[in-house]
């Protein structure tokens, strides 16, 4: 039986209907992201999971135990949250204990705790510190030691690495990954950042408007997409969305079986752009994005703009004239609807 | 040009200490005419160097009992001030933690009642005290200070409260926390500077409450605002035991106000610019 299971979830502001039935199955020891766009409920979501809203209807299991009605500090959960939430009057062991002391928990185990935490996340120097006087970094860290030292059955993380700078996100990125590998909890993730999702996720549960469009692991998501929208969702750039009524000649490579209102999604490495004319279709360099490491080439093709990447520098420029070539191994099939019909071939 | 700077930073400084000086001006008067005889103090022109005389004091402890007057006072300022605060408080936690639609109202309806002259509410509540047999106690003071005061003390520990970060509350609680533990622990030291402002300025508002000590009291549990009261008498004013009584009355808010300003202030404009 799953660790943690959501049975048709349902989630009401009056009359907004914003978690509209969830179900999903959680393994122990997994780590689950929850991404999708602002707005998707994925937030929501989380916070059901960990008792701070109400659930309108539905059934939460934890270890074959319904938490559904329970209260947030029964549920054996702990959450770290985007704003990090330290108490700030407190110093970092008394943040990091105040659960553990509220639990009665003998001080000798605590202050061991405590300080096992601490040194997993480099904080043993600032343990008589306050939150003011930490970096964002060391404050996210106080906020995951806060966690850790309640070894809780599940992890609940909401967007934790936010409102940290770039550098900072993918160090801590790492770290979050290691500690999961180190002490195997059930994680709860919410992020809208794809690169946390790929990176950290067994599986990825991508969410919209209040509903599961889909859920897999990252590759997977990636390479067999159930549906437009998470299509276009995972990627980045995003997979290019061509008509297949607006360009006949894409559409023939796919032979003939998209419906005449569906769509064709190819990668942006699924695209070579040829300088000049004479291979495959005929398009016109919009714009060149040199990343250093990869090229990224839109180019204008019968009024539809794709984007295409590759590993090499290029000398094209915008107005070039090009041929786009398309491999045909790699398309993706969509009907009107944006279910996906068929994904070609295997990944390159 | 610095020149310029200079002088209009000389005019500010001289503007500042002239309003200083003015608003100072009736509380200094009444500290130097607190030591005159009567007959100084009547003198024209009015007199700012004279022999000083401390038979002002002893004839206003002789004639009516400074000490219980104080004593009532302080009671009742107390008293009413903590009670005000535990009734406040959890009030404007749930408002500040737990909005509704109707929250606004609420609140804008609370501060509305203070609208109104005391004088409008005189009758009925004296009428309530009579029936209750609570004439001339302190308890019946106690409570009006206390519903008085209250509007005041719920809005501004609700701008107090609204400043604490409702995701620490939530951490609070995913850490099990309960709403007596999350109070006592979190927002009660988040809040003290807060409710230290509130608590004061509501014992200042009582100690210095004046219309209903004088309407519902009389010997028995009068406060200094009664004994400052009772030198206005029909025999004529006697302007120097008025003003050792008035000093003797005011000394301690005064000085309790002075050690604490800038809690007061801080609680004065915290209230004022939210």
């Amino acid at each position: 039986m799953a660790y943690l299971q959501l049975k048709h979830i349902t989630k009401s502001f009056g009359d907004a209907h914003i978690i509209k039935g969830v179900d999903l199955q959680i393994q122990k020891g997994e780590f689950i992201v929850f991404v999708g766009p602002s707005g998707c409920g994925k937030s929501t979501l989380l916070r059901l999971i960990a008792g701070l809203e109400p659930i309108t209807s539905g059934q939460l299991m934890l270890d074959g135990a319904d938490i559904t009605r329970l209260p947030s500090g029964k549920r054996d959960l702990a959450m770290v949250f985007q704003s990090y939430a330290l108490y700030p009057h407190m110093s970092v062991f008394d943040n990091m204990s105040f659960a553990l002391k509220l639990a009665k928990v003998p001080k000798a185990e605590i202050r061991q705790k405590v300080e096992r935490a601490a040194e997993q996340l480099n904080l043993t120097a600032y343990l008589q510190r306050t939150p003011r006087e930490l970096s964002g970094g060391q404050r996210q860290r106080v906020a995951i030691g806060r966690a850790i030292v309640r070894a809780p059955k599940v992890f609940l993380f909401d967007e934790p690495l936010s409102n940290l700078d770039a550098a900072l996100r993918g160090n801590t990125r790492v770290e979050i990954h290691k500690l999961h590998k180190a002490l195997g909890a059930t994680t709860i993730y919410v992020t809208h950042d794809q690169v946390e999702a790929m990176t950290l996720a067994d599986r990825v549960v991508v969410l919209k408007d209040g509903l599961i469009e889909q859920v897999g692991s990252p590759l997977e998501l990636y390479d067999r997409p159930a549906n437009r929208f998470v299509a276009q969702f995972i990627g980045m750039p995003s997979m290019n969305m061509l008509p297949a009524k607006a360009l006949a000649s894409v559409t023939r490579l796919a032979g003939g079986r998209v419906p005449p209102n569906g769509f064709v999604g190819v990668r942006p490495e699924g695209l070579r752009v040829h300088p000049g004319v004479g291979v495959g279709v005929p398009g016109r360099v919009d714009l060149v994005e040199a990343l250093g490491s990869d090229t990224l080439i839109h180019v204008d093709v019968e009024g539809t703009t794709m984007v295409a990447r590759q590993n090499e520098r290029t000398a094209l420029r915008i107005g070039d004239t090009v041929g786009v070539e398309i491999d045909p191994n790699v398309l993706h099939l969509f009907n009107q609807d944006g279910q996906t019909l068929a994904a070609q071939g295997s990944p390159a | 040009m610095p020149n310029e700077n200079h002088l209009a930073h000389m005019a500010r400084t001289l503007g500042a200490w002239f309003a200083a000086l003015l608003l100072f001006f009736p509380l200094g008067w009444l500290f130097l005419t607190a030591f005159k005889t009567e007959l100084q103090a009547i003198h024209v022109p009015p007199l700012f160097v004279f022999e000083p005389t401390l038979d002002n004091f002893s004839e206003v402890q002789r004639r009516s009992d400074y000490l219980l007057y104080a004593r009532n006072s302080l009671i009742t300022s107390v008293v009413s001030t903590v009670l005000g605060l535990l009734i406040a408080a959890p009030a404007a936690y749930s408002m500040a933690f737990f909005r509704t639609r109707r929250t606004r109202d609420i609140l804008m309806w609370m501060l509305s009642t203070k609208m109104m002259p005391a004088v409008g509410a005189l009758v009925p509540i004296y009428v309530l005290a009579q029936m209750a047999g609570m004439l001339d106690s302190l308890s019946a003071l106690i409570i009006v200070f206390t519903l008085s005061n209250l509007p005041i003390m719920v809005w501004m520990l609700y701008s107090n409260y609204k400043d604490i970060p409702p995701e620490i509350l939530e951490a609070a609680r995913m850490d099990g926390a309960s709403l007596w533990t999350e109070f006592r622990h979190v927002v009660m030291p988040l809040s003290v500077g807060g409710m230290a402002s509130t608590g004061l300025l509501c014992l200042v508002l009582s100690w210095n409450e004046a219309f209903w000590a004088l309407n519902l009291t009389s010997a028995k549990a009068g406060t200094l605002a009664t004994l400052i009261a009772s030198y206005s008498s029909p025999e004529g004013l006697f302007w120097a035991k008025l003003s050792a009584a008035s000093l003797l009355a005011i000394a301690p808010i005064v000085v309790f106000g002075w050690f604490s300003q800038k809690q007061l202030v801080q609680g004065l404009t915290f209230g004022a610019v939210k």
